[in-house]
């Protein structure tokens, strides 16, 4: 048997070398110490430092969730919390193993694009049309930065949404990320900006959006919309196996905002995510998040919708194979009346993978006239793997309208046998009736991401089948 | 034109150990038609499904082959490769797949094989298909829904007939393509059959009602009970079963 993307990781070479080519890197391990010097190494503020020593004595204090993926092999002491990359990167393409390579080629990658997949570029070349946008978004005044760089030229703004969506106690991986973070995106639009075209992280300079403790913050003020985009369908090589990112977003009054991720860590990585929104009156959250990748992934985009009117999409896509454990869903709290909700959750398992739908919904009392639907649609391709769903509900109000459903599928051999009827192989009927299962969010997806998406499912389905 | 046939020999076949085929042969060239009419149950349905190499028919004896090719053991993908179609008495659904993407899919496999031309594009695509969806008088808006889900009887036989005119086989087994049809409805599908025939496909129709052979002209007829053919002839053996039932050939 063929191994498809899904089994990329597996063979990787752990032995292989990184090159010590590093300005900065901390000691293994996390201590008061390595705390202070990261603060100080980025001449971070005062209050950033005290904010990040506290976090530290809140991490420590946290107990690990005893729920959601097996996180056993976790070693704290066996981590390096900060590495400031020299300006040219270490790693060499032939360094990068030879199934990572051949799947960017197999993907039709472009040659820039894999070589800061990989990690061998310093940055995304696409600095033309990165300049033309820049332009556009500096004459609205929208801000688009690193979040390091966002706290050195914009502490104000910084200062007041830093930390007020997710706190350092909110559990422990955001405590830990809070002492440590590094790098992600910072945006802040202004009231009644539009923004059509999305931004994605790729266009950021000195792009560190693929570190292990990113924190990316996002303000939209009244009115606004923007379209975050993130990642690649594309597996992301890293020899960092924790990846503990926290996003935070505050959405103001009527303005609405997506986020949309695509992630494809190689399967050595960890991949413990707090994503979470605030919506105030009349505004719009939608998560479309996508996991492909990773050992353990944990993740379950959250909105807390403070105001009456407010709207929360959240779309959840991901993929489970040999020895992978996908716990995702959402949250979402109506904490207002007339707010409503919407989760769509797909997950496909094969080969062996899990995948868990793990949701909350949460009604406050006196949130009247609330709406919620809830719909889970695994599809499992073999008889080892495996899917569940845990639906949590916590309704304290009697005029609600709550809705949830769950189904399971396969595909059935009467679909191969039409399939292949019309000359399709099997692997290829199989990769069709896949694709159909997620068609409903891959829709969602910027067009790029959705034709490669499809490419992806069939490469994976190459290797399941046959 | 090549000399194109499908040989069904002495075949039988059997569906979780029951016997179902029990010695059927019979003969197709291109561009002849052949009715096969029976009884619910007598095994029609099983016949095209075993041509087609579905796996859980199996073949216990007899043999298949295709432009003197033995296809018994190739899947049903590597059939259709060879020119092999079945339109199925029960469409499948897929969903979330457009009728559009499937079915550009499909063609450009095809075309692929045939003279290793390069895919069209999907604009090309879809001034074909709007075409000849024209020709079968299906709605544009078909195009855009997901294969068979939601279909009526009707638009599911003209989606099998649609893909009959796009792929363009050797030989087909229409399996009841005038199953739940009206009558405006049954023309225009007789009228795809036929000009698939005229392209040259050969075709095996599998069919309850003599009507739709007044459309389209059968060279032969067979009757079909038990899991054999019991009897042949011309085109007036419909109009005989018609009248008679089929009691009257039951052994
Ligand atoms: N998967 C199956 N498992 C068990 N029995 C089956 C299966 N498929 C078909 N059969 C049986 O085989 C026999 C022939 O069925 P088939 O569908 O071929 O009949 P048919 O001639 O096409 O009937 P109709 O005119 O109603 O379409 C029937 O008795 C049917 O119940
Ligand atoms: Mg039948």
């Amino acid at each position: 048997m063929t191994k498809g993307i899904a089994g990329i990781g597996e063979d990787y070479k752990y032995g292989f070398k990184t090159p010590e080519k590093y300005v900065f890197k901390s000691k293994k391990g996390l201590s008061k110490e390595v705390v202070e010097e990261i603060s100080h190494l980025k001449g971070e503020p005062d209050w950033m430092r005290k904010f990040r020593l506290k976090s530290l004595e809140i991490f420590l204090k946290k107990p690990m969730p005893w729920w959601g993926g097996d996180l056993s092999d976790v070693n704290f002491d066996d981590i390096y919390y900060f590495i400031r990359p020299s300006d040219k990167q270490g790693r060499t393409w032939d360094e990068v193993p030879k199934e990572i390579r051949n799947t960017f080629d197999k993907l039709g990658i472009p040659e820039a694009e894999r070589k800061f997949l990989a990690g061998v570029g310093a940055q995304y070349e696409s600095e033309a049309v990165y300049h033309n946008l820049k332009e556009e978004w500096k004459k609205k005044g929208v801000i688009f930065l690193d979040t390091d760089t966002a706290l050195k030229e914009y502490p104000d703004i910084f200062k007041e949404h830093f930390s007020t969506v997710v706190p350092p106690a909110d559990n422990k991986f955001a405590a830990l990320n809070s002492a440590v973070w590094s790098g992600g995106s910072f945006i802040y639009v202004p009231e009644g900006v539009h923004i059509e075209i999305p931004l994605q992280a790729y266009f950021r300079i000195n792009a560190q959006n693929m570190g292990q403790f990113e924190r990316s913050l996002i303000i939209a003020e009244p009115g606004s919309f923007v379209h975050y985009v993130e990642g690649c369908t594309a597996p992301i090589y890293s020899t960092n196996s924790l990846h503990t990112a926290v996003v935070e977003i505050i959405i103001k009054k009527g303005a609405r905002l997506r986020y949309t991720t695509i992630q494809n860590w190689s399967k050595n990585v960890y991949n413990l995510v707090t994503k979470r929104a605030v919506a105030y009156e009349d505004a719009t959250m939608e998560w479309v998040d996508g996991n492909l990748g990773s050992k353990v992934t944990m993740k379950y985009p959250a909105v807390f919708m403070h105001g009456k009117g407010a709207k929360a999409d959240i779309l959840s896509l991901t993929i489970a194979g040999k020895g992978q454990n996908q716990d995702v869903g959402g949250k979402v709290i109506h904490m207002a009346p007339h707010t409503s909700s919407n989760i769509v959750s797909k997950s496909i398992s094969q080969n062996g993978g899990r995948s868990s739908y793990r949701g909350l919904v949460k009604v406050l009392k006196g949130a009247h006239g609330v709406k919620s639907n809830v719909k889970c649609d695994a599809m499992i391709l073999d008889d080892k793997s495996r899917s569940d769903t845990y639906p949590y509900m916590d309704i304290d109000e009697k005029r609600v309208s709550i809705g949830h459903e769950a189904t399971v599928s396969r595909v059935t051999d009467e679909q191969l046998f039409y399939l292949m009827n019309r000359g399709l192989s099997e692997s290829e009927a199989a990769a069709m009736v896949v694709s159909g299962f997620i068609e409903p969010i891959v829709k969602e997806l910027p067009m790029e991401y959705a034709v490669e998406m499809n490419r992806l499912i069939q490469l994976q389905m190459e290797g399941a089948v046959g | 034109m090549e000399n194109k046939n499908l040989k069904i020999q002495d075949l039988q076949v059997s569906i979780s150990g029951k016997k179902i085929l029990k010695g059927v042969s019979l003969s197709v060239k291109k561009g002849e038609v052949h009715a096969i009419m029976g009884p619910n149950g007598s095994g029609k349905s099983t016949l095209s499904y075993a041509l087609m190499g579905h796996p859980s028919y199996k073949i216990e004896n007899g043999s298949l082959t295709l432009n003197s090719e033995d296809i018994n053991s190739l899947s049903p993908d590597e059939r259709a490769k060879r020119g092999l179609f079945l339109a199925f008495q029960y469409p499948v659904t897929i969903p979330g797949v457009t009728v559009m993407n499937f079915l550009r899919n499909i063609y450009n496999k095809k075309i692929a094989l045939t003279n290793g031309g390069k895919p069209v594009s999907i604009f090309q695509f879809n001034t074909l298909l709007k075409e000849r969806m024209g020709l079968l008088k299906m709605e544009d808006a078909v195009a855009k829904r997901y294969v068979n889900e939601g279909f009526s009887g009707g638009e599911k036989k003209r989606l099998e007939i649609l893909q009959l005119e796009i792929l363009n086989p050797d030989i087909a087994v229409l399996d009841e393509p005038d199953s739940g049809l009206d009558i405006d409805a049954l023309k225009i599908v007789s009228e795809g059959v036929n000009r698939a025939i005229e392209k040259g496909v050969g075709v095996i129709m599998i069919t309850h009602y003599a009507r739709i052979l007044n459309y389209v002209k059968p060279n032969f007829v067979h009757v079909f009970i038990d899991g054999k053919v019991v009897k042949s002839g011309g085109p007036e053996l419909a109009k005989e079963l018609e009248e008679k039932g089929y009691d009257w050939l039951k052994g």
